[in-house]
This record gives C-alpha cells, structure tokens and sequence, in this order.
C-alpha cells in the first residue's frame, strides 16, 4: 500500500508561550519552538505500522518554505520512505482550499492508495483533509482512532465522536482519512536517526510542476484571510494569586474549603 | 439580504443544544437574514426535530431518506449538495459531524470555509469579518470571509446564547425529491460505546484534573494522594489518555467524559474549549499552569502560575492542615 501522509510545521503551544508582537499583527515568532503538528505524527505512525504489514511505501509531504524540510527529515527518521517539499512564493496566503489544491496536485502526480493527515494542526480548522477527498472525489472520515485493513480494496475505521464513542465505517481505497492523537504511540526519534537522513535529498514541487497556476492558490485565490491577531478580552479571567509558592498554596486551601473543595 | 441556512444536528428525536445558538448566530452575520433550518434524517424522529424548529425557525426544510437513519456524512455531503443554493451561508455547530461532513461540502458548493468561529463582527458588501482562536486557544484572530459565491460557517457550541423565543410558526418544506439519490463509498457500520471505568468520575463534586504538565505517568500517584486528602478523584485531559497513562474514563471533554463537580482544579491543562466543553455546572474552577497565557486562565475563577509538580505537594500539605 502506498501512503501519503500530509504535515505540517507548526509553533509547539506546549513549549511556547503564544505572544502577540508589537505591530500587533502577527504572532511573535523569534523565539518559537517548531516541531510538527503533534496529530500528524501519529498519522505517519500508522502508516508505517500499515507498510510494515503490507508493504508499500510511505510518503510525506509538506507545503511550506525550507524550513519546513526539518519535518519531514523527522517523520522520515521516524520511518517514512519519502519526502517531498511543496514549495514556491505564489503558494503564499493560500487559504485551507488553497493548500488542498497544492495537495491534489501531488496527489495527480504520483499513485496512492491511502491519503493521510492530522485530524487538525495549529489554526484549528481541521479542514484540509476533507477538502482534498471532496477535491479527488475519494471517500472521507474524520478523526480517525483506529485502522483495520478488511482487503485491497477497503478498510474500516473507527471515528472518535461525541462521549468518547466509537463510530465505526467501513470505507472504500482510495480514501483521505484524518487522523487523531491516541490512535497509536508514535516511535521516539533519536539524534541518531535524523543523523542517517540528514542528507537524503528531498524533492521539491513547485506551483508549475504541479500544474497549478494563479488563480488556484495563494492570496489571491483565498477567499480566506487571516488580517491580524489579537489579544481578546474574552471572559473576566482568573484572579491570580500571588506569592511563594507556600502562601499561594495556603490561601487557595483556605478558598477550595470554602468553597466545599475539601471534604 | 442574506440568505442563510443553520444545520440542525439532533439525535433521538431531539436537536442539539447547537440548534437554537445557530439562530442566534445566523442574527448576528445579518440582522435582517432570513433563516432557514436544514433537517436530515428519516422518519418520525426527524419530523419530530422539524415541528421542534419550526417555533423557532421561518423555514424548516427537510430531508427524509431511509439511509438517514444515522448522519453519515459521506451521503449528508451529496444530499445537501443536491439541495443548498451555492450561493447562501450555511452554519453549522463545530463538532465531530461537522468537520466530517462540511470542509467537503464547501468544495462541492465552491463556497467558502471558516471553522469554529467564536464571534462575528459583520457583514461588509460581501465581506464576513469573523474572530478564531488559534494555537489551542492561546491567540485570537481576525479572519475575512468572502461570501459573495456562498460560505460554510461552524461556530463554536456554547458561545452564542440560545435564541428561544420560540417566536416563529414556520412551515416546513420538504426538500427530499430534490436531495435525489446518492452513493457513498463509506458505510456506517455501529457505535461502540464507551467503556466505563472504576471510577465515574461524572458523579464527583471534587475533581483534581491533570494534563500534559504531569510530564511522566509516575508523577500521578502526586495528584492521586492530593485528590484524596480533598476528597475527591482525578481526572485528566486528552494528552494524559493519549500517552495511556489513564483511561479514556476519566478523560474530561467533548472526546470524553461531561462533568459536573463544585470544585474543578485543572492542573497542567492548557484549557483547550473541547476540554473545558465537558466542564459544566459552572463549578469553581482553579487553574495551576506554568503558562500564564494558557486559555485556561481566561475561564478559571482562580489561578496560580507556577509549574503543576513543584506546586502540588505544598497544596497537599496546606489541604492536610485544614482538616
């Protein structure tokens, strides 16, 4: 089986404090921590847990600039077979239509039977996957927590829904699925295994190769657009409390009493 | 005048809490919009949610097929393609059916996607300006969508209030011999339910709610003696299940358990809002986080910053003085 798994680098919010810079329109993003997108890591798990049955290949692939080379070197560390790098200015802006388009373009390019991706990665939108399947007129499910592979021809797939249930499907090759954390334990990756990728090549794509032009990607083509960030006054906000960490303790006991905390 | 449509997602004859917000919603991108209700099911569960959003909605158009018996999306996508104008906003509440279901409908309306709007700020010519949160919550967002060729919009459950003012006699419509007849290549197959654990955590008024910030699965035991000297059991978010540190029972959130305790002591957890969406009954909520910028802090009564390991043994210790 021969599976693309689609990442994406992203600021790690477990590591970093998000801040907005002093132009207010952009996060600050000097000191930030990058890492891939913590769903999309158990998506390239699974399918090296699906290739090392079955055989095949895995292949993951990524819009971004050269920074984002870093990630796939790591998810193919881990195991992933191949890396590809989409990349050019006139993806710039592209809204999640945009990089579904840049997607499908791979996608025409090359010959998978498996389409992979986190369920959602930093702007929350978790949208692109669903695209892409509507886009390749594939089949689709979201939030995927568990693989069974039925025959060449279909699969089925448990979906995380509501309640912390199951739902499960049975779904026809070739099929986009997102992935959600949980549904694995993605290998630990050691210095030395990116040492042995570090200078594997990794192609890149750009807009023509993919045979995609202007009016399909980037800002222009978004009908989408983040204008700034911004700091929200959202909710009232927690009372801190303020002190060494004894006296903090000691009056949020008095207050958890009080408020029947304690029994 | 914009025409905009709400996704009434229901189960058991009921429609979701979502259904009522998205009225509000809908009245918030255009005072003057007429809003339509959009109901896909089958047989008399759905004709019972369609009498149910005709006291609130002026038009009530519905979908009855045989293989809507349950919402697979993989059909939903086809049906409502066949029926929704390109060019109308349809909302739908941000969840686990509408992220199957709608980014792929977008693609088929050539329309536009925003996904889990927390507030709309207007409609300018055919300019929606809506806010967004992103990286877990930690930055808020302006976001500009153009919905001159038609947009589909998911709010975030529980931030607009519910409009019940039950103030329409709407008709319904129904829209079925125009859904026409469409295949999926995904087949539902059943729900498995959730296992339950030891404990039911849905039944404790003390819960002591730990996240990634525990670091390592021995770290627990820490937050177990605390939660006993309360009274009270732990609980955890998505991170801690992930790792198989705890079960998925004592997962707080919309993936995971709803709760309803007095006391809410969330350490370590960034507060993401499918985490805090199974918080309810407005307990007190403490947040402990190393992170003042965690979204936590935003919805906490009270909050310490300070790192979750080094703080819970000396609240331990005051807890066990005040006994």
């Amino acid at each position: 089986m021969n599976i693309l798994v689609c990442v994406k680098r992203v600021p790690d919010t477990a590591e970093n404090e998000i801040e907005i810079n002093s132009a207010g329109n952009d996060i600050e993003r000097d000191d930030l921590v990058y890492s891939v997108n913590e769903w999309d890591n158990y998506a390239v798990e699974e399918a090296i847990q699906l290739r090392d049955k079955l055989g095949g290949s895995v292949t993951v692939a990524t819009v971004g600039d050269e920074d984002s080379e870093e990630v796939l070197r790591r998810e193919m560390a881990m195991g992933a077979d191949n890396g590809i790098l989409l990349t050019d200015d006139a993806f710039n802006g592209s809204d999640g239509k945009g990089i579904a388009r840049i997607l499908k373009g791979l996608v025409a390019k090359e010959n998978f039977d498996l389409i992979l991706t986190g369920a959602q990665a930093d702007e929350g939108s978790a949208q692109v996957g669903g695209m892409l399947a509507a886009m390749l007129d594939y089949p689709y499910a979201s939030l995927v927590n568990a693989i069974e592979v039925i025959d060449d021809s279909k699969l089925k797939v448990g979906r995380e829904i509501e309640g912390g249930n199951q739902e499960m499907n049975e779904i026809e090759l070739p099929c986009v699925l997102s992935i959600q954390t949980g549904i694995n334990e993605p290998r630990y990756v050691g210095i030395r295994g990116i040492r042995k990728v570090a200078s594997v090549e990794i192609p890149e794509y750009s807009a023509s190769d993919l045979g995609l032009s202007e009016g399909d990607v980037g800002e222009s083509a978004a009908k989408v657009k983040r204008v700034d960030y911004f700091v929200s006054e959202m909710g009232e906000g927690a009372e801190i409390l303020e002190g060494d960490t004894e006296e903090v303790a000691a009056k949020l006991a008095e207050m958890l009493k009080a408020k029947g905390g304690i029994k | 005048m914009s025409q905009i449509f709400a996704y009434i997602d229901h189960h058991g004859g009921q429609a979701a809490d979502s259904a009522l917000e998205l009225l509000t919603a809908a009245k918030k991108i255009d005072s003057s919009a007429q809003v339509t209700a959009v109901v896909c099911g089958s047989g008399s569960e759905l004709d019972q949610v369609c009498t149910q959003m005709a006291k609130h909605y002026a038009q009530v158009w519905k979908v009855d097929k045989a293989d809507l018996s349950y919402p697979n999306a993989e059909l939903l996508r086809g049906y409502l393609a066949n029926v929704l104008p390109a060019e109308g906003i349809l909302l739908a509440a941000h969840g686990t059916l509408s992220m199957d279901l709608l980014p792929g409908l977008s693609v088929k309306l050539d329309s536009a996607y925003v996904a889990d709007v927390v507030d709309f700020e207007g409609l300018e010519g055919s300019t929606l300006k809506t806010i967004r949160q992103e990286f877990g919550g930690q930055a808020h967002a302006h976001v500009h969508c153009d919905v001159g060729q038609g947009a589909v919009i998911t709010v975030r459950p529980g931030v607009f209030p519910p409009d019940e003012s039950a103030s329409a006699s709407g008709e319904v419509v129904d829209k079925s011999a125009e859904a026409g007849e469409v295949q999926a290549k995904r087949k539902y197959l059943e729900v498995v339910a959730a296992e339950m654990g030891d404990v039911d955590i849905t039944k404790e008024d003390i819960l002591v709610s730990i996240g990634r910030g525990i670091g390592d699965e021995e770290n627990i035991d820490e937050a177990k003696e605390l939660a006993e000297v309360m009274g009270g059991v732990v609980s955890c978010s998505r991170p801690v299940v992930d790792a198989k540190w705890m079960e998925k029972s004592r997962q707080v959130g919309t993936s995971g358990q709803t709760v309803k305790p007095k006391v809410y002591l969330a350490m370590g957890i960034s507060g993401s809002f499918q985490h805090m969406g199974g918080v309810k009954g407005n307990p007190f909520i403490v947040a402990v986080n190393n992170n003042p910028k965690a979204p936590i802090f935003q919805v906490a009564d009270v909050g310490v910053v300070a790192d979750m390991l080094e703080f819970m043994p000396e609240l331990k210790e005051k807890v066990e003085e005040l006994k």
